[in-house]
């Protein structure tokens, strides 16, 4: 039966084939794969994937894979899912808020201890303090800093002009900038005094620390998981309910969470800005005004002055991967926090440097005379007095905290609800999440 | 009728196996897993399972932002059926007359259902954003008046209810389209001898003959804007402003997978099940009284 063997030796042809084609990726697998799972959109992925790039070139026995996997909630939402089928990465990126949830999970290796097994020495002295603060416990650093920033004020000099401002002076007050406001409202340099991002991260968590003000007890909540939040005191009401006013006279103008506020800065509606300093590189290529930027402002005595709290994300090892496969994450976080990577990081992107030895590098090499604007976060960070209230927050379930912040704050500002009034509200949801997640965590 | 007869025994159940399969794995399962997970605190990393009985149930029920969110979704829902099937009924009439080019017409007509709900949000985004938005720029030209939804609730609620109504529109004029076609002309014909208006032969006998299919679009539209109407809130508003647009579907998305409180999460879909559940009871015990099957 000639057709019978004609089919059997196509089918033995398309098994060899389909055999050949199976086992040919076989070679290049030879690589110890390090599964890194991130955040970054836009040219951030960019410098990210740069970044993996670079590192997968500098050696030959790993080859790490970026993979982006939405955004920053969406991301840790999906590791958490792994990690419960036995699939997590090697390496996700987790957003600041998310810290307490990762280091409480029992589901990570802690960074200081993946460096200790692999005997990769890494000089901790030399990254800096609020930073590191941010991600310790005990001491020790539980996830390389990754993505930092820190708020930071940004103007646009061609409307301080117009309104007859100097342009190379940008307002350190609170005061000055509703005069400041005013005058650019009135000389029609723009629509709106000022907005903001991240209106939680901004206006609340970061003018409490930059005042020396608590955000909440025990601490910010690092000295326990009993914690209650503080912004319903004197000065969270009368920040809050100086924004409300500067609403109703265009002075301040709500522009959404998140970034949706952006495109207010960037097409000349609102003269300033308040947003993270790692907004730098975006607006550099973007934005096409002169523009320059200023510590936040501060509201003066009686309150003191402290430094800002960072924000942006950091990389957590998930454990229960073999030794070998640490070594290559260990490896490569390693070479992320190198000198030259990180000044290359900053350079790129705006986030801040994570090491004393790279800033000083980039002083040397006058990258902060040449732009002056990315020196603003370092200095805010830096050169203010560190105190109990500015070491940033530890809160469980943060991120649903963060909404009942920013749907409060909306409230207010549309004239719903009086300051106090939302500010109580705020404080009562936030603590029943705080109870709630106390609970989930007990031991 | 004609009965069909299986020769084997196990052919019928092997026909629809597959059917059941799909069932039983996409729709009971997780439904009996949330069910669990409702009597349950779980930690994030899934690594410590408490039980606490009827807790997270009793937690939303003495909870009134719980109970906003039941609120907001009857709104949403009605609004965005009534709009939906409304609409429809009118653009299918209108897409049954004699005029040129009609099947070009139905064609456009039925576009927007081949839209997923997040690019219906992303569109609708892009022309209503207070601050890149087409429309409050040109708007901003004749009123002083502020459509700033990021701040303004029920502007917000208007518009993810506009757009999940325009989703629908093509799913539901392709239902009123073949049912007003399959209205015997001569049934109208009869009216218009007996002198009644183009107003008066809809009420009294078109309406009534497409009852049966708008029952049905009714009750399909309030479960779709129930359940289904994540893509548009998320692409849109998220939720905000202040909770204006949190509709229980969004809310216990958000718990669930942005907040992490999976116990939480659980006992809300649960409501949800047994609020839609009862809806759709409701619905044939009542109101389909009223339809006229032929």
């Amino acid at each position: 039966m000639p057709r019978t063997t004609t089919l059997l030796r196509s089918a033995t042809w398309a098994c060899a084939l389909w055999a050949v084609i199976a086992l040919a990726p076989a070679p290049a697998s030879a690589k110890t794969e390090i599964h890194f799972w991130h955040a970054m959109t836009g040219q951030l992925g960019e410098a990210t994937n740069e970044l993996v790039k670079q590192f997968n070139e500098s050696q030959s026995e790993y080859e790490v894979k970026p993979l982006r996997k939405g955004n920053y909630a969406e991301t840790l939402t999906a590791a958490i899912a792994a990690y419960r089928q036995k699939q997590a990465p090697h390496v996700v990126q987790v957003f600041e808020v998310g810290t307490q949830t990762m280091l409480l999970s029992g589901a990570v290796l802690p960074v200081y201890q993946l460096m200790k097994e692999q005997e990769i020495a890494v000089e901790w002295k030399d990254f800096i303090a609020p930073v590191v603060g941010y991600y310790s416990k005990d001491g020790n650093l539980y996830s390389m800093p990754f993505n930092s920033s820190t708020p930071i004020f940004y103007y646009n000099k061609a409307a301080f002009q117009k309104a007859g401002l100097d342009p190379s002076k940008p307002p350190q007050t609170w005061k000055q900038v509703e005069e400041y406001s005013k005058k650019i409202i009135a000389a029609g340099a723009a629509r709106c005094g000022f907005s903001t991002g991240w209106p939680s991260w901004t206006m609340v968590e970061n003018m409490h620390a930059w005042h020396d003000q608590p955000f909440a007890t025990r601490r910010d909540g690092f000295d326990g998981l009993d914690v209650q939040l503080l912004i319903n005191k004197e000065f969270g009401v009368m920040h809050l309910g100086r924004l409300a006013a500067w609403q109703k006279d265009g002075v301040y103008s709500y522009g959404g969470r998140a970034g949706t506020a952006d495109p207010k800065f960037i097409n000349g509606e609102c003269a300033m800005y308040i947003q993270s300093s790692a907004l730098i590189g975006g607006f550099t290529r973007g934005v096409k005004f002169q523009w320059g930027t200023g510590q936040l402002p501060h509201w003066g005595p009686p309150y003191n002055k402290a430094t800002s709290i960072i924000g942006g994300a950091t990389l957590w090892v998930m454990k229960g991967k073999p030794a070998a496969e640490n070594r290559g994450t260990a490896k490569f976080l390693k070479f992320l926090s190198e000198s030259n990577q990180q000044m290359w990081w900053h350079v790129t992107t705006g986030y801040l440097a994570i090491s004393n030895t790279a800033v000083k590098n980039l002083e040397a090499g006058y990258h902060f005379k040449k732009f002056p604007d990315q020196f603003t976060a370092f200095a805010q960070l830096t050169k203010g007095k560190a105190t109990p209230n500015s070491q940033g927050l530890r809160l469980g379930n943060f991120v649903q905290i963060r909404d009942v912040i920013e749907a409060e704050m909306e409230n207010i500002f549309a004239g719903k609800k009086a300051t106090k009034q939302g500010l109580d509200d705020a404080v009562a949801k936030s603590n029943e999440i705080l109870k709630e997640f106390a609970a989930a965590n007990k031991r | 009728m004609q009965r069909t007869v299986f020769r084997s025994r196990w052919l019928p159940y092997l026909l629809v196996f597959p059917q059941v399969a799909v069932t039983v794995l996409f729709f009971f399962w997780p439904a009996l897993k949330s069910l669990q997970l409702s009597l349950y605190r779980v930690s994030p990393f899934g690594d410590h399972m408490s039980f606490v009985g009827f807790e997270n149930f009793a937690k939303l029920l003495g909870d009134p932002e719980y109970y906003q969110s039941v609120v907001n979704s009857f709104v949403f829902a009605g609004g965005v059926t009534l709009l939906s099937v409304g609409g429809s009924l009118v653009m299918a009439a209108l897409a049954t007359q004699k005029i040129r080019g009609l099947s070009a017409y139905r064609t456009l007509l039925l576009w927007p259902y081949g839209i997923s709900s997040a690019v219906a949000g992303i569109i609708f985004l892009f022309i209503f954003h207070p601050t890149y938005g087409v429309l409050p720029y040109f708007l901003s030209f004749i009123t002083d008046y502020e459509f700033n939804w990021l701040l303004k609730g029920w502007i917000a609620m208007a518009l993810v209810v506009t757009a999940t109504a325009w989703t629908h529109l093509g799913y539901n004029i392709a239902f009123f389209v073949a049912g007003l076609l399959a209205i015997p002309g001569a049934v109208l014909e009869a009216a218009d001898v007996d002198g009644a208006g183009p107003l008066r032969r809809f009420t009294a006998i078109v309406f009534p003959l497409v009852s049966p299919i708008t029952f049905y679009l009714v009750v399909l539209n309030m479960v779709f804007a129930f359940f289904e109407s994540f893509g548009v809130i998320d692409a849109v508003t998220k939720g905000g402003p202040g909770d204006a647009t949190m509709i229980m579907v969004y809310k216990l998305y958000k718990d669930g997978f942005i907040g992490l409180n999976l116990g939480s999460s659980g006992a809300q879909s649960v409501i949800l099940m047994a609020l839609v559940i009862g809806l759709t009871m409701l619905q044939f015990r009542y109101v389909e009284k009223k339809v006229t099957y032929r």
